[in-house]
């Protein structure tokens, strides 16, 4: 698998409610990164480009990857109460947070649940509103691998990252994140009807970005998201699918750098 | 023994080739529009001809099931046929195997339902209860990461229901209601029998043991069966009883006719069912995310490809699907009652594009020459059913001076 190796360390950290796996990478201001509901297969280049300019925190959400599962939970915003209390443990009163598609989600109840938890909010290719034209794509009805490979404009990149035969055990980790994401989020599918009406109090700034060609969450979302914040502005990136992180990873990093830069 | 007789209800004139275009996966999305409401009404009345038949041939028992979005089944409602055999037969057992307990976000209404079959077929009810397939929670958007623990849940709130007197408050994790008193109740006290079918998932084999249900063996291979059989028995031991022949049933696509000839050619109609048992249920769709154990997360991880069934000469050679004359029928299944030793057997007889005609031929063969057989090999072999032996209904219904030292 194509992903870096170089300045990130790995640990686990020991919170209340189970263990968390977490990356981390870089110095500088603190930067949280929750990834999508697929995970990643370790630390991307993307993440290293962000690790320039930030101090890069990558945790698995609870229940995904190789974080412990807290059985009790039963929605998205447990996990991102959850996220809080990770936070604290962490020492952190406050970061910059980029959420990738369900990962966004997540970073966007924590800023409604906590105003000033984040200094500067990036949500790409959220899930969590539902969307006024389309419908986010149901990767129940599809196989890990094949909803993997919908997530990327670039076959290539696909590739690339988890190579034209997929593992074993690849496979199985997207079945573990699968699970976890279906325990949270299997009706309504991917999106919190409250959420809409609770975006108008977070003022934080905030940078949507969304992709041309992402074929899970309709591009209705992120005008969404950017209409409903009060203090948010709309990015579109081309030649992308759902997974910019992968597909577009330095324009996606230098887009970020600098929206979470400017004070 | 206990001999049922058991169809799944195909609609059989749908456009194959349409299924074929979707690898052969007809269960979940193939479109309705190919649903004719016209022979839809024609099967449905046919079905009833034919159970009531079944009775009148001598057969104890007449088995349902249900399945959604599926060609192969057009029972959407096990409850449904279960009211109407109650109200039109006189003596078989009406056997429902199962209600998918699952599904359901009210068991209070099942367990009314229940009880009002019951009532009305006037106690020949026996009520089991299943986890649905995968694809059942696709089709009735009920969350595949909880199918176990709301099945058990399920199970255990109609228990309470039909064990202890109303109203009472449920504050469970996955049901909750304020006030449980449903004035209808099971004429079997406290309820129907409880069979638990399935194919091989241990945890279900070993939950059916732990609560002295027995357990219906779904056209599983004999090996199979035999291992079964021994998970089941160890758990019996563990809880305190010896289990027996009168807790194992086993269910086997069986066709018989008049003629060899016509007996293969409907033989090979249960190749045309293209569902679970012919091998090509969608792999996601038959185990989603969450649905089987995290013990066999790795196996699903494994398995990418729709697996195709063995031939229909294969399945013969491995008496998988039984096809012939009376005699040659009746001699396959000694073998099978050799060695598994069941004492409720269900013939599954007839399938896919199997005429009523022909349906009605081996109904009439499997009650007046092949059951009676049966019979008598099941007494030598002392296969005693449920009922011939009066056993516990469950575990929880069983005397505690009859249990064994439990073994730790």
């Amino acid at each position: 698998m194509s992903t870096t190796a170089t300045n990130f360390t790995e640990e686990f950290v020991q919170v209340d409610f189970g263990k968390v796996h977490m990356m981390k990478g870089g110095t500088g201001q603190p930067l949280l990164l929750f990834q999508d509901d697929l995970g990643s297969p370790g630390w991307l280049p993307f993440y290293e480009d962000l690790a320039r300019s930030f101090t890069v925190y990558v945790p698995s959400h609870p229940g995904f990857g190789k974080s412990e599962r807290p059985n009790w939970m039963r929605s998205t915003r447990d996990l991102a109460l959850s996220h809080l209390w990770l936070m604290k443990t962490l020492g952190l009163e406050s970061a910059s947070v980029v959420g990738i598609g369900f990962g966004g989600w997540v970073a966007a109840e924590m800023a409604t649940m906590c105003h000033h938890i984040f200094d500067r909010i990036v949500l790409v290719g959220a899930v969590g509103v539902q969307p006024t034209e389309g419908e986010i794509l149901d990767q129940i009805l599809l196989s890990g691998e094949e909803y993997t490979k919908l997530c990327f404009h670039d076959p290539a990149k696909f590739e690339a990252l988890y190579s034209a035969e997929t593992t074993v055990d690849q496979r199985e980790v997207w079945e573990v994140n699968r699970e976890m994401a279906i325990r949270l989020a299997w009706k309504p599918y991917m999106f919190n009807q409250s959420l809409p009406h609770l975006l108008g109090g977070v003022d934080t700034p905030t940078l949507v970005v969304s992709t041309k060609d992402d074929k899970v969450v309709p591009a209705s979302c992120g005008r969404r998201y950017a209409d409903l914040l009060p203090n948010a502005r709309l990015e579109v990136l081309r030649d992308c699918g759902h997974c910019a992180d992968v597909e577009q990873p330095v324009e996606l990093a230098a887009l970020i750098s600098g929206f979470v830069s400017q004070k | 023994m206990h001999l049922m007789y058991f169809t799944e209800q195909p609609m059989s004139d749908y456009p194959e080739e349409e299924a074929r275009k979707a690898g052969g996966i007809s269960a979940l999305m193939l479109s309705n529009k190919h649903f004719d409401a016209v022979d839809g009404s024609r099967l449905y009345n046919e079905r009833i001809e034919e159970y009531l038949y079944a009775e009148e041939v001598g057969v104890d028992g007449i088995m349902l099931n249900e399945h959604h979005n599926a060609p192969f089944c057009m029972q959407a409602r096990v409850n449904m046929y279960a009211s109407i055999l109650a109200a039109m037969t006189e003596k078989v057992k009406i056997v429902l195997l199962g209600n998918p307990l699952p599904v359901s976000d009210n068991p209070i209404q099942l367990a009314e339902e229940i009880a009002m079959v019951d009532m009305i077929s006037k106690g020949r009810l026996v009520s089991g209860f299943v986890r649905g397939g995968g694809s059942e929670q696709l089709a009735n958007n009920t969350n595949p990461a909880y199918n176990r623990e709301r099945f058990e849940e399920a199970h255990d709130l109609l228990i309470k229901i039909w064990s202890e007197p109303g109203p009472f408050r449920w504050e469970g994790n996955h049901y909750q209601f304020r006030v449980v008193n449903p004035w209808a109740l099971p004429l079997q006290k406290p309820h129907p029998r409880i069979w638990i079918p399935g194919v091989s998932s241990i945890e279900t084999v070993t939950w059916a043991a732990e609560h002295r249900y027995p357990y219906i063996c779904l056209n599983t291979t004999i090996q199979q069966t035999q291992d079964i059989w021994e998970v089941y028995d160890q758990a019996a031991q563990r809880v305190g009883y010896k289990s027996g022949p009168e807790q194992r049933g086993y269910l086997i696509r069986c066709h018989v006719a008049d003629t060899e000839e016509k007996a293969m050619k409907n033989g090979r109609e249960f190749m045309w069912m293209l569902g679970e048992f012919t091998g090509l249920g969608h792999p996601v769709w038959f185990s989603p995310p969450g649905y089987s154990s995290p013990e066999s997360r790795r196996r699903r991880a494994e398995t990418q490809v729709t697996q195709r069934a063995d031939s229909f000469d294969k399945q013969l050679e491995n008496k998988n699907i039984i096809a012939g004359t009376p005699d040659q029928v009746i001699a396959s299944l000694k073998q099978i009652l050799e060695e598994t030793r069941p004492s409720i057997l269900a013939l599954w007889g007839n399938d896919g594009k199997v005429d009523h005609k022909d349906s009605m031929d081996c109904i009439r063969l499997m009650g007046q020459e092949v059951m009676p057989a049966l019979r008598e090999i099941g007494k030598d072999l002392g296969l005693d059913s449920p009922f011939e032996v009066d056993s516990p209904i469950s575990l929880a219904e069983t005397p505690a001076s009859e249990l064994l030292p439990v073994t730790v």
